[in-house]
């Protein structure tokens, strides 16, 4: 059985890919979407080559089957929650989610890691009326699952079960919402867990360069950027935990999603019954931040035990708000969207410098996201690497999509358009973040008109607004005796020093030494 | 369980088409797309001997075009890429002699190899086999190769169902070997990200190393840097030749289109691919183990702990049993090692154990592995792991156990039925592996009826210290001192 062992190789990395990060670059918006026209155009489109012979552009495209998602059902309690249910009766399964406003970027500085671990530990703790580890033996037999987690903007709850169960599973969802019972000795565990995660945070280099990256990007004490320490694990109590669930689960902070085998008239009052007592409390706002971009340079981590270099060059993107993110969007699909995209065409399959290479001026729904490009290659080609990556994002400003690069962007999008709201999961999904970020509900649809409209000058035009290669931080984190030429081909380089903090109580006795 | 395969009977046609290829299509018309799933039976286990990484590097070669997609001239093309590789067996020629190098004839050589590839470097269309999927909706693109099976697969919207079925058959039936040279430092990368520069990924290289002596789950799926790095085009196309024959081929097509339709149309695309002899199966069996092996590896890294045993491949009558061994072990917090390593004894922030590692055509390892906290030792991890096997030998599982297990593969199975990507593999890989994709289903009867003694008995037969093959890694301070070293953690 297959699909037992998946998440192992995947946890090993053994499986071979043709590529590993490009894959996850290339969405611009995340979710789903609404849509009900046909994005089908005429016949496969596709560049064009004098002498040989096209087979494919024989092949007609039909227009595309109609298709009318079915759109979630919206109802706003008087305490300021939102419900969304959408049926979907092809399997016996009833999955549902409450999505809580406050998150990592809330916590206080000095306890980084608590939300982190006040996911965890509030489902193994359980109710007051069931242990977790009851809990844990009861949902096993269901085949079913109730688990909690903490993320940079939220919190969750989330269950899954066959339809025959809903009733005992939501209770039990309800009450460990209602009446948690945070554990010494489940946060114990959590913390135990947050500790190995940094012990270990320096083995891969991947990991390194991303984390030291957004720490560049942002400034290591921003509410996006800080980190863990054994110091901040170990200052989060019990009460922490309960402070952290008053302070949050309040109706007007929560957004519960419930989509499955159902009918939607009963799911509701079940709902109802359960929400509709709950009292509305603050609000919980993103957290004031500044942020004023990366100090310019050149950046290195050495590591002796690695023959290749991890580049990633780092700034800041934008909201996605901005009225400019339909043609951001296009230059991120003309940069690295893909195949064709230029850094993969000329960094990967023209020069062969990288297997992973990357980037985009990104976005975030309620804070500037990050320009960031990436690539691995050989300790000896890392400036040469480097350099090639630098030189396409100064092109970007430079030398404006051509037709063909700019129909190959807006077709790719346009086309695969459709895979935004294929299932009833992804449409109510994407309505929940909408509503979450207070985003309208048409922004998806918005987003298709708007990627139809940019021109090969918005793009050149956003490329010199929002980049500026003397603003960028060059960061790699490579073996210094392999690297040849040395990096201050790129400018002065200044050391990072990721030493990890040791304990409190226990200086240079580094655990898991 | 009835209800679900009587649908699935329905709506899925199996074809063998002459020339061997097997396609499975499947109507679900939940939403106007189609996903497809390319099951190759021939993985890197088949790597010729000194060829390491072989499929794998085919598998990028896959994406690099056809006679008619990435060209501008194939017939022109076709006589530049003999030429690449007739400079490039001269130049390997001079460049393996072990007495008598001439370098400057070395020299001379590589130049005309590099000559001869710009020259053929002129026909090329970059990346226009990927660009055409793209640029026509396909997400998700991608290929994986394992020690088993290489797979290929992407979604794209209905309307392309044909555009589709012309580039795949055209793929499987005549890629052409492009850019090989410099797809093959691309895979270096590879190796370096995924291997060399990642302690785990080296520990399970050197882990499966050990375990095996003779059959080719020893050798690293990327391949060892020396044998990808003069590995060329020319054994690459016999590779092709040999395995991506149509009979040792399975298609599987699911999503929005009509069987009586799409089938003839897939007929005459797939159909078209010259027919091949099916390769002959693998003679290697790996001969029985005498002794305990371990390996110990000293870096400045976090410690690691994986052991395995060996065991039959996935057709033994006992196959189920071990799938219930590792939800049994590994499956959430339920589970025997998470309940004694994590919860209780407070040693680890991980550990499973699971079947079929790496692979389970041929017969692979039942795995375990164990992530110690901080503070805590690889040696802690083996003994708690041990420990819990030793109960598994002694003691029945419970009742309660064994019902959970059934439970959750009834309903695993079910829920990996709501999308089409998941369905289209799960198609063709039980297709391949059984010869009928009903298994998918059918394995519930197996797997009901599993015992309490059927685990004990495979736990005393495998689980045995003449079995076992160790790696530890234990961690070591960086022999540098340059003062970034104090808190340990580099």
């Amino acid at each position: 059985m297959r699909f037992m062992v998946k998440s192992f190789w995947n946890c090993v990395g053994l499986t071979v890919m043709l590529f590993g990060l490009l894959a996850t670059c290339t969405s611009a918006t995340g979710q789903s979407s609404t849509q009900t026209k046909s994005a089908a155009t005429a016949k496969p489109v596709a560049q064009s080559s004098p002498a040989q012979a096209q087979p494919w552009k024989k092949i007609a495209v039909p227009p595309l089957h109609a298709f009318k998602p079915p759109q979630p059902k919206r109802i706003e309690l008087a305490n300021g929650l939102v419900i969304f249910l959408q049926e979907d009766h092809e399997l016996p399964f009833i999955n549902g989610r409450i999505l809580i406003r406050g998150g990592s970027r809330n916590e206080p500085a000095g306890k980084v890691g608590l939300v982190s671990m006040y996911g965890e530990a509030w489902r193994t703790s359980g109710s007051s009326a069931k242990s977790g580890d009851d809990l844990d033996s009861e949902l096993a037999q269901k085949a079913a699952s109730i688990e909690t987690g903490g993320e940079e903007a939220s919190t969750s709850i989330g269950w899954s079960s066959f339809k025959q169960d809903f009733d005992s599973v939501f209770g039990e969802a309800a009450d460990l919402m209602l009446h948690p019972a945070f554990k010494a000795e489940k946060l114990a565990i959590a913390q135990r867990n947050m500790a190995t995660g940094i012990a270990r945070r320096n083995d891969d280099p991947g990991e390194i360069a991303d984390r030291e990256g957004i720490k560049l990007a942002y400034g290591k004490d921003s509410p996006y950027a800080r980190q863990a320490e054994y110091a901040t694990v170990d200052a989060v109590t019990v009460d922490d935990l309960k402070g952290w669930h008053d302070r949050s689960v309040v109706a007007n902070n929560m957004i519960v999603s419930v989509v499955g085998d159902f009918d939607s008239a009963t799911m509701e009052m079940k709902l109802r019954k359960v929400f509709e007592p709950m009292a509305r409390g603050s609000a919980i706002e993103p957290p004031k931040a500044y942020f004023p971009g990366p100090k310019p340079g050149a950046y290195f981590v050495d590591k002796e035990d690695i023959n290749q270099s991890t580049v990633v060059i780092m700034g800041l993107g934008i909201e996605r708000n901005n009225p400019d993110y339909y043609a951001i969007s296009v230059m991120n699909e003309v940069f690295s969207g893909g195949f064709g995209s230029r850094v993969v065409q000329n960094v990967r399959t023209k020069l062969g410098l990288a297997y992973e290479v990357g980037g985009n001026l990104g976005s975030q729904y309620d804070y500037p996201g990050i320009f960031g490009a990436e690539a691995g290659t050989k300790s000896a080609t890392t400036v040469a690497a480097t350099q090639a990556v630098l030189a396409e994002i100064g092109r970007l400003k430079t030398d404006p999509p051509t037709t063909v690069e700019l129909n190959k962007a807006k077709d790719q999008v346009l086309n695969s358009f459709i895979f935004r709201y294929d299932t009833p999961e992804k449409v109510i999904n994407e309505q929940v973040t909408l509503a979450f970020y207070g985003y309208p509900a048409d922004f998806l649809e918005k987003y298709r008109d708007g990627i139809a409209r940019v021109t090969a000058a918005d793009v050149t035009h956003v490329a010199n607004k929002y980049i500026d290669v003397s603003k960028l931080a060059i960061l790699v984190v490579g073996n210094k005796t392999e690297i040849k030429p040395p990096l201050d081909a790129l400018g002065k380089v200044t050391d990072l020093d990721i030493t990890i903090p040791p304990p409190p109580g226990k200086p240079g006795a580094a655990a898991g030494k | 369980m009835a209800q679900y395969l009587a649908g699935f009977e329905k709506r899925t046609t199996v074809k063998v088409l002459p020339n061997g290829l097997t396609l499975i299509v499947c109507e679900r018309p939940e939403a106007p797309v189609f996903s497809f799933y390319t099951l190759v039976d021939a993985g890197s286990a088949d790597d010729p001997q000194g060829e390491s990484g072989l499929a794998h590097m085919f598998e990028h070669i896959a994406f690099k075009g056809t006679t008619e997609i990435g060209t501008t001239n194939y017939p022109a093309e076709k006589i530049a890429l003999a030429k690449v590789e007739t400079a490039y067996a001269a130049y390997d020629a001079e460049y393996r002699k072990r007495v008598g190098q001439d370098t400057t004839k070395l020299a001379a050589l590589k130049k005309a190899f590099e000559d001869a590839q710009a020259e053929a470097q002129k026909y090329v269309i970059p990346n226009q086999f990927a660009e055409l999927a793209e640029q026509n909706g396909a997400v998700g693109l991608n290929a994986e190769t394992e020690e088993d099976s290489t797979q290929y697969f992407w979604s794209m919207p209905e309307n392309r169902l044909e555009l589709w079925a012309y580039m795949e058959s055209s793929r499987i039936g005549h890629p052409v070997p492009r850019e090989f040279y410099k797809e093959r430092d691309v895979v270096q990368e590879e190796r370096r990200m995924r291997t060399d520069s990642n302690p785990i990924g080296a520990m399970v290289e050197q882990f499966l190393a050990t375990a095996y002596v003779a059959h080719p789950y020893r050798v690293p799926t990327v391949g060892w840097e020396s044998e990808i790095s003069q590995v060329n085009a020319t054994e690459a196309a016999a590779f092709h030749a040999k395995y991506y024959v149509p009979s040792n081929i399975v298609v599987a097509v699911v999503g929005d289109f009509k069987v009586s339709e799409a089938m003839p149309m897939l007929t005459k695309y797939f159909g078209a691919i010259p027919a091949g002899p099916k390769p002959e199966s693998m003679t290697t069996v790996e001969p029985p183990q005498m002794a305990e092996k371990s390996v110990v590896i000293h870096e400045p890294t976090q410690p690691f702990y994986l052991e395995g045993y060996h065991k039959p491949d996935y057709r033994d009558p006992d196959d189920s049993v071990y799938d219930a061994i590792t939800d049994i072990f590994s499956n959430g917090r339920t589970s025997r090692l998470y309940k004694s390593l994590v919860r209780d004894q407070k040693i680890a922030a991980d550990a499973e154990g699971f079947s079929g590692f790496p692979g389970e055509k041929f017969p692979g390892l039942f795995a375990f592995y164990g992530v110690p906290v901080p503070g805590h030792t690889p040696d802690e991890m083996r003994d708690a792991i041990h420990k819990e096997i030793d109960k598994l030998k002694t003691t029945d599982v419970t009742d309660e156990e064994l019902e959970m297990f059934k439970t959750r593969a009834r309903a695993g199975l079910l829920r990996g039925l709501d999308n089409n990507e998941g369905v289209a593999q799960e198609l063709a890989e039980f297709q391949t592996r059984y010869g009928d994709w009903r298994e998918l289903f059918r394995q519930l009867d197996r797997i009901d009826k599993v015992s309490k003694a059927d685990v004990r008995r495979v736990a005393n037969k495998i689980f045995v210290e003449s079995n076992l093959t160790s790696a530890r890694i234990e961690f070591k301070a960086p022999v540098q001192a340059d003062g970034q070293n104090a808190g340990g953690g580099k």
